[in-house]
C-alpha cells in the first residue's frame, strides 16, 4: 500500500515537473497557462451570473422578489455569498477518509473546467481546437462521477453514500443517451471538431432538422448535471445534499462550483450542437453565443421552477426505457436519412412526428390517470359558494 | 533524453504504481480508485503515441467502468471484510499468471523485433475506414462476443433468485 502510494506519488511528482519544464520551455505554453486562468475568471463571472439570475427567475415564478438587498436589484448578492462561503469554517468531520474526502471537489472540478479547453466561443475563439473535440468533452464529463462517488463514500455518511451510489447509478445511465444523441450530429456533420459542427449547421441548425434529438439532450444533459427535477442525488429533502452534506465553506463552494459551470455546458453544448453556435444576423458572433447559451439557461430555470423532482424509479426508468430506446432510434432514422441522402425537411418531418407521438402518448396516459386530490383554484371555490 | 522520454518513464511508474495499489491494497474502494490512476496513466500513454482517440475513449469507457467497479465493491463487500481481502490463497495463481503473460509478452518482443515506425497521428476517418470495412467482420464477431457475455450475465443472476 505504501509502496504504491509512493510509486504513484512520484510518478505524479514527474509528470508535474515535466508539464512545469514545458510551461517554462516555451512562450506558447506560457500563453496556453494565459488562456486557462483567463477561462477560469471568464466560467466564475458566468457562474456569479447564473446563480444571480436563477435567484432572481426562481423569486419572480414564485410570485416574490428574489434576493433585492446587496447591490442595485440584488446584483452583488452572489459576490456577498462567495465571499460568506470562503471565510465559513470549513469542518472536517472525525470519521472521514482525509485522503478521498479533500481530493474528491478536485476530481470533481478539475475535468468539467478542463472540458472548456475545447469549446469554441466565436469563430477562431478558442483555447485549443481540437480535431476531437466532441468526444474529449465527453470522456472528461465522465471522470467527474469518480470525484461524487469519492466523496460520497470518503465522508462516512450514510446519507452521503446513499446520495453517491444514486449519483453512479443516475449519471452512469444517461451518459448513455447524451454519447448516442452526440453521435447523430457527429453523424450529421461528418466531424467531431465543435467548430465544424457549428459551420456545417450552414442553411439550418439542427435543432430543426432533429428536434427530437435536440430533446432528447436535453433531458438527458439535465439528467447529467443533476439540475432540479433530476436532482435525486443531491435531492434535499431526501437524502439532505447527498455527496455534499458532510463538506463546508470553500470545499462545499468548489462542488457549487462545479454544478453551476455543467449547467452553463449543457447550455453551451445545446448551442453548439443543435442552435447554430455563434451563427446569426446583425450582431457580432460572441454576441449571438452567449445569448443563445443564456436562452437555453433560462429554459433550464423555467424547467426547474415548473417540475417536481422525479422519484429514483421513474428517474430510472425515464432513461432506460423512453431516452435510450429513443436515442437509438434517432440514430438509426438518421443513418438511412444521410445513406439516401433525404432533403433536411424529411428528417424534420420525421423528427418532430415522432416528438408529436411523443408528446400525445404522454398526455393521453396522463390524463387516464385519476388524479388522487383534487386541486380547485380559490377562486372558484368562493364562486360556488 | 527528450522530454516524451522522461513523460514516457514517468507515466509508466504510474501506470506500474496504480497496479501494484490494486493488488495490495486492503480497502476495495481504494483498490478500485488505484485503477482509475493506472487506467488514466495509460491513456497518457497512448496520448504519447498520438493516438488520441485511444486515449479519449480509454478515460470515456473506464472512468465509467472504475464507477460500475466501486458501486460493485460497495454493495457485496462490508468495511469488516476489508481487513481480510489479502488473506486468501489464490495469490500464487496469481503471481504465475502474472509472470506468464510477462513472459510472452517479452518472448514476443524478443522474437519478432517488432519495426520501428515513425510516430504519427492516424486519422478518425482512416481508423473508421479500417475497423468498419476491413477490419468488420472481425469487429462484428467480438460485439457479438461481448452481447452474449452480457447476456448469460443477466440469465446467471436471475438464476440464482430463483425466477
Amino acid at each position: 500500500m505504501a509502496a504504491a502510494l509512493v510509486i504513484s506519488a512520484l510518478g505524479l511528482l514527474g509528470l508535474v515537473a515535466f508539464i512545469t519544464a514545458l510551461v517554462a520551455g516555451g512562450l506558447a505554453a506560457l500563453a496556453a497557462v494565459g488562456g486557462l486562468l483567463a477561462m477560469f475568471v471568464f466560467l466564475a463571472a458566468v457562474v456569479l451570473s447564473l446563480v444571480w439570475l436563477e435567484r432572481k427567475y426562481l423569486g419572480r415564478l414564485q410570485m416574490r422578489m428574489g434576493p433585492m438587498r446587496v447591490g442595485p436589484f440584488g446584483l452583488l448578492q452572489p459576490v456577498a455569498d462567495a465571499a460568506k462561503l470562503v471565510l465559513k469554517e470549513d469542518v472536517t468531520p472525525a470519521w472521514v477518509d482525509r485522503w478521498l474526502f479533500w481530493t474528491a471537489p478536485l476530481l470533481l472540478f478539475l475535468p468539467s473546467y478542463l472540458l472548456w479547453v475545447a469549446v469554441p466561443f466565436g469563430p477562431g475563439l478558442v483555447l485549443r481546437d481540437l480535431d476531437l473535440g466532441l468526444l474529449y468533452i465527453v470522456a472528461l464529463s465522465v471522470v467527474g462521477i469518480v470525484g461524487i462517488l469519492m466523496a460520497g463514500w470518503g465522508s462516512a455518511n450514510k446519507y452521503g453514500m446513499l446520495g453517491s451510489l444514486r449519483s453512479a447509478a443516475q449519471l452512469v445511465s444517461y451518459e448513455v443517451p447524451v454519447i448516442i444523441v452526440a453521435l447523430t450530429v457527429a453523424m450529421m456533420a461528418g466531424s467531431l471538431n465543435l467548430s465544424q459542427i457549428v459551420e456545417a449547421q450552414r442553411p439550418v441548425p439542427y435543432a430543426v432538422v432533429q428536434p427530437l434529438a435536440l430533446f432528447l439532450f436535453l433531458l438527458a444533459g439535465l439528467a447529467e448535471v443533476g439540475r432540479t427535477p433530476f436532482d435525486i442525488y443531491h435531492a434535499e429533502s431526501e437524502v439532505m445534499g447527498g455527496p455534499y452534506v458532510e463538506y463546508s465553506g470553500a470545499h462545499w463552494a468548489v462542488f457549487y462550483l462545479a454544478e453551476y459551470v455543467n449547467t452553463f455546458l449543457v447550455a453551451v453544448m445545446v448551442t453548439l450542437l443543435f442552435l447554430g453556435g455563434w451563427k446569426g444576423p446583425g450582431l457580432p458572433p460572441v454576441l449571438w453565443f452567449l445569448l443563445k447559451a443564456y436562452l437555453v439557461v433560462g429554459f433550464i430555470f423555467w424547467f426547474r421552477g415548473t417540475f417536481p423532482r422525479l422519484r429514483i424509479d421513474q428517474l430510472m426508468a425515464l432513461g432506460w426505457k423512453a431516452l435510450v430506446p429513443l436515442s437509438f432510434v434517432n440514430l438509426v432514422l438518421t443513418s438511412i436519412y444521410l445513406f439516401y441522402g433525404w432533403p433536411w425537411w424529411g428528417m424534420s418531418l420525421i423528427s418532430l412526428a415522432i416528438l408529436a407521438a411523443l408528446g400525445y402518448g404522454i398526455h393521453r396516459q396522463a390524463a387516464a390517470r385519476k388524479p388522487a386530490i383534487t386541486l380547485v383554484p380559490a377562486v372558484e371555490v368562493r364562486s360556488a359558494r | 533524453m527528450t522530454p516524451s522520454l522522461i513523460a514516457l518513464a514517468f507515466l509508466a511508474a504510474l501506470a506500474l504504481g496504480g497496479g501494484l495499489g490494486v493488488v495490495i491494497s486492503r480497502n476495495v474502494v481504494y483498490a478500485a480508485l488505484f485503477l482509475l490512476v493506472s487506467l488514466g496513466a495509460v491513456a497518457g500513454l497512448y496520448l504519447l503515441l498520438l493516438t488520441e482517440f485511444l486515449a479519449l475513449v480509454q478515460v470515456l469507457i473506464y472512468g465509467g467502468a472504475v464507477v460500475i467497479v466501486i458501486v460493485f465493491a460497495l454493495m457485496l463487500t462490508r468495511l469488516q471484510d476489508f481487513a481480510k481481502t489479502r488473506d486468501h490463497h489464490q495469490w500464487p495463481l496469481g503471481l504465475a499468471a502474472a509472470l506468464a503473460v510477462l513472459g510472452l509478452l517479452a518472448a514476443t518482443f524478443v522474437v519478432f523485433q517488432p519495426a520501428v515506425h515513425p510516430l504519427q497521428s492516424t486519422g478518425i476517418q482512416e481508423l473508421g475506414n479500417e475497423l468498419f470495412v476491413r477490419w468488420a467482420l472481425p469487429f462484428e464477431i467480438a460485439s457479438l462476443v461481448l452481447l452474449v457475455a452480457l447476456i448469460g450475465a443477466l440469465i446467471i443472476s436471475r438464476a440464482d433468485r430463483g425466477e
